[in-house]
């Protein structure tokens, strides 16, 4: 496969790659702006919402053990399920725009 | 044949000297040589692996990106091996035994970073680069000024993040087997050269991934022992936490005189509740900015995406690596409390007072205590692999920046990427071995140093230099070459200047100070009422008012001195020899307390500023995040606009089809 053979600006413009640009662009930004608001309210709430943090939920477990353990789980969910949209379609639109790769644009 | 040899000469070193090991440590001197046969085996299979790794480590691509034939889980478990640095597994499970919530809360951070790496650098960075940072930067800019500026940017934050392990794992192995300080830092830069130089990419990582595996099991033992008189549940376990008398203690003596209107219950509860440790948000603001940030801009987590085959793999190995690396801060919540439960904050903080020995403490007493042969079985393992850890992050450190030197300015500025492989590979080896004799001359000159400032130092000029410089030329069209370097050296020069003038830095005003408080005691305190401040810029600079807690009255303390005499005159009408013994135990705890004191009166007698000429931190953040990463950001978008770079425009296309389809990325060898 050589380099000098494949028309960039060719894919950039196929509707096909334009679409998994769009798609990607609004997912990843989406899982991006929600994993890092859920984060930064354990220390905001940690020093602003003390009294709602030593709330006793579940024994002497409070809700700031809670939320600090549902960061874990959050962090978790957010990998698993963008790690199942990129494997079960990103990766298949950007296979058939490798396969005509050589074609578009020559 | 050769690393045979220099297997045969590290032990023979290694364990020959054994005047070094004469004094101090948390294992007793009868079990010394059980320490020792641990640390051997642990050394072995490490030299097996590297004499395994080193027969198929020929080309460039062999010796910086393991022949790119590393699994995705493979790498996920390295990951989590290069990011578990003893900072992260001594330190948190130390601050969670010391401070409760508020140590279990910074390790959140840690892992949420991961984040950043999967969604935004994973994958481009493999589909885009080949060994380096520089590799991706070049990519649609000027090659030889970017690679110059990403090699620079990569060696600054290696050899902090370097540094802070040296010296952090000196005194770690001083602490726990005693060894002296100067030869565990020759000891574990020998090992480390003798992994990277031979054994290359492919030997770090399977050092990496035994070291993490051993690290994972060890901390699953610990804590089914810890956990299972409990039946394995959470409230049952946290109740029995908080009742124990040491761990009261322990809040009584955080909270000071707030204390004493607190009943013991409320105490207790109190090591679950946030605000022990943690008491500035706005910091801890931008400390989060900086890890969450600055993982995804480190040049040795960078480096591991190009050693799998595809993104795919990549994708996959984030994915393994954000599941040990989370996993493992939720043991570290059993780790933290089961310590201060069973080994109490005082103790643990008596041996170190940043609480690194907790995890180490733990496993001691779970064998069956200090006298006990399983309990130093226990000991000497985590101690080893602590020990294995601290090698394994400076081997990965030392080859990023080795990659930085060698590929970056040696055979690309220098060569203009003319050299055969067999070139690159010497040039790649001689780095490594440069770049390592360095670490170990620095670790050995630092000895004594503050040097905790170091590792956040490292996030920060991560997060402020490297990130925005490769994430805008990923993401953003009209980024170039001028935005680039002027973006990345304006973030890394505000960093690290912000940290200058932080109270990170030593003032010796204020030591002296303290030490003087110690000696002659402090006399009573009014209470003062709480200060409101005066805006955002008087809590980030030292020009206005900040806002002050209130503060309670608090009676006068006697010093040290006065409080040794008055236990000397009761020592001498003592008659039982039980108070005895434990008053000349309280007087030995004083007279460490006085010689530290005095050592520190005697050490800054005379000076009144720090380094920087300051007599207090002009910046009072301890994190320069909040201000140096905006700016980072700002800076490439702003010089990207005011110049033209016609090689950054035409290459977008092709950057962009690339980072997203993995059309023409460097592809795994074929054997």
């Amino acid at each position: 496969m050589s380099k000098r053979e494949i028309n960039w600006a060719a894919i950039d413009t196929d509707p096909r790659f334009q679409e998994l640009h769009r798609k990607k662009t609004s997912f990843l930004w989406g899982l991006m702006l929600l994993s890092t608001v859920y984060y930064f309210m354990l220390p905001i709430g940690a020093a602003y919402f003390q009294d709602l943090f030593k709330i006793k939920v579940w024994g002497v477990v409070n809700v700031g053990i809670l939320f600090a353990l549902s960061e874990f789980v959050v962090a978790w969910t957010i990998a698993f399920v963008y790690s199942r949209k990129a494997n079960t379609e990103f990766d298949i639109m950007a296979q058939a725009i490798i396969a005509d790769a050589h074609k578009l644009g020559v | 044949m050769r690393i045979l040899n220099t297997v045969a000469f590290f032990a023979a070193a290694f364990l020959s000297s054994s005047s070094a090991f004469a004094a101090g440590g948390a294992v007793a001197d009868e079990f010394k040589w059980m320490t020792f046969a641990v640390f051997g085996v642990i050394i072995a299979i490490t030299m097996a692996i590297t004499f395994w790794a080193a027969r198929t480590t020929h080309t460039t691509s062999e010796f910086y990106a393991a022949g790119r034939s590393v699994s995705g889980m493979q790498n996920g478990w390295a990951i989590a091996g290069d990011y578990l640095s003893a900072a992260s597994f001594l330190g948190i499970a130390g601050l969670i035994s010391l401070y409760g919530f508020d140590g279990f809360m910074y390790s959140v951070g840690w892992l949420v970073a991961y984040i950043t790496v999967l969604l935004v650098i994973a994958e481009p960075c493999r589909n885009i680069g080949k060994y380096t940072m520089g590799d991706i930067l070049a990519f649609r800019n000027d090659p030889k000024k970017t690679k110059v500026v990403a090699a620079l940017s990569t060696i600054t934050v290696s050899t902090f993040y370097l540094t802070a392990q040296m010296v952090g794992g000196g005194v770690l192995i001083k602490t726990l087997i005693g060894i002296d300080y100067e030869i565990s830092v020759i000891g574990v830069g020998i090992l480390m050269l003798a992994y990277v130089v031979f054994g290359g990419m492919k030997a770090t990582t399977w050092v990496q991934i035994t070291k993490a595996v051993l690290l994972v099991m060890a901390s699953l033992l610990l804590v089914f022992l810890v956990w299972s008189p409990y039946g394995f549940s959470l409230p049952a376990y946290l109740k029995a936490v908080i009742a124990d008398d040491k761990v009261i203690a322990q809040v009584a003596k955080l909270m000071g005189s707030a204390a004493a209107t607190m009943s013991k219950e409320e105490l207790g509860q109190r090591f679950l509740e946030p605000g022990l440790f943690l008491k500035n948000p706005i910091d801890q603001i931008s400390l989060g900015m900086a890890l969450v940030l600055g993982t995804a801009g480190m040049p040795h987590i960078l480096m591991r995406f190009f050693t799998v085959p595809s993104a795919q793999a990549a994708r996959t190995s984030v994915i393994w690596a954000m599941g040990i690396i989370g996993g493992f801060y939720v043991l570290t919540l059993f780790l933290g409390t089961g310590a201060a439960m069973l080994v109490g904050p005082a103790k643990i903080a008596g041996i170190d007072p940043g609480g690194n020995m907790a995890g180490p403490l733990l496993a001691q007493y779970l064998g069956g205590g200090a006298d006990s042969l399983l309990g130093n079985f226990f000991l000497a393992f985590v101690a080893a692999v602590a020990f294995a850890t601290i090698v394994a992050v400076v081997a990965g450190l030392v080859l990023a920046s080795a990659s930085a030197m060698a590929h970056d300015i040696y055979v690309g500025v220098i060569k203009g990427d003319r050299a055969s492989q067999k070139e690159q590979v010497v040039a790649a080896r001689v780095s490594s071995l440069i770049v390592g004799l360095m670490a170990i001359t620095v670790g050995i000159l630092a000895k004594g140093q503050n040097v905790a400032h170091l590792v956040a130092l490292a996030f920060a000029v991560a997060a402020s230099s490297n990130l925005p410089a490769v994430f805008l030329t990923l993401y953003w069209k009209k980024c170039n070459t001028t935005g680039i370097i002027a973006g990345m050296l304006i973030g890394s020069i505000a960093a690290i200047g912000l940290v200058m003038i932080s109270p990170n830095m030593t003032y010796p005003k204020a030591v002296l100070s303290a030490a003087k408080k110690v000696m002659d005691g402090e006399p009573a305190v009014e209470a003062k009422a709480a200060i409101p401040g005066a805006g955002l810029k008087c809590e980030l600079f030292a020009v206005c008012q900040k806002a002050e807690p209130a503060i309670p009255a608090q009676a006068a303390k006697p010093g040290a001195l006065e409080k040794k005499a008055g236990l000397q005159a009761k020592l001498a009408i003592a008659t039982d020899a039980a108070e005895k013994a434990k008053i000349e135990k309280d007087v030995a705890g004083l007279d460490k307390v006085i010689t530290k004191a005095e050592g520190d009166l005697k050490k800054f007698a005379g000076q009144a500023t720090s380094m920087m000429g300051l007599e207090k931190p002009f910046f009072l953040l301890k994190n320069p995040g909040l201000l140096s990463i905006p700016l980072g950001f700002l800076c490439v978008i702003l010089f990207s606009l005011v110049t033209r770079d016609k090689r950054a425009e035409e290459m977008w296309d092709e950057l962009y089809v690339r980072q997203n389809t993995g059309i023409n990325a460097e592809g795994a060898n074929v054997h």
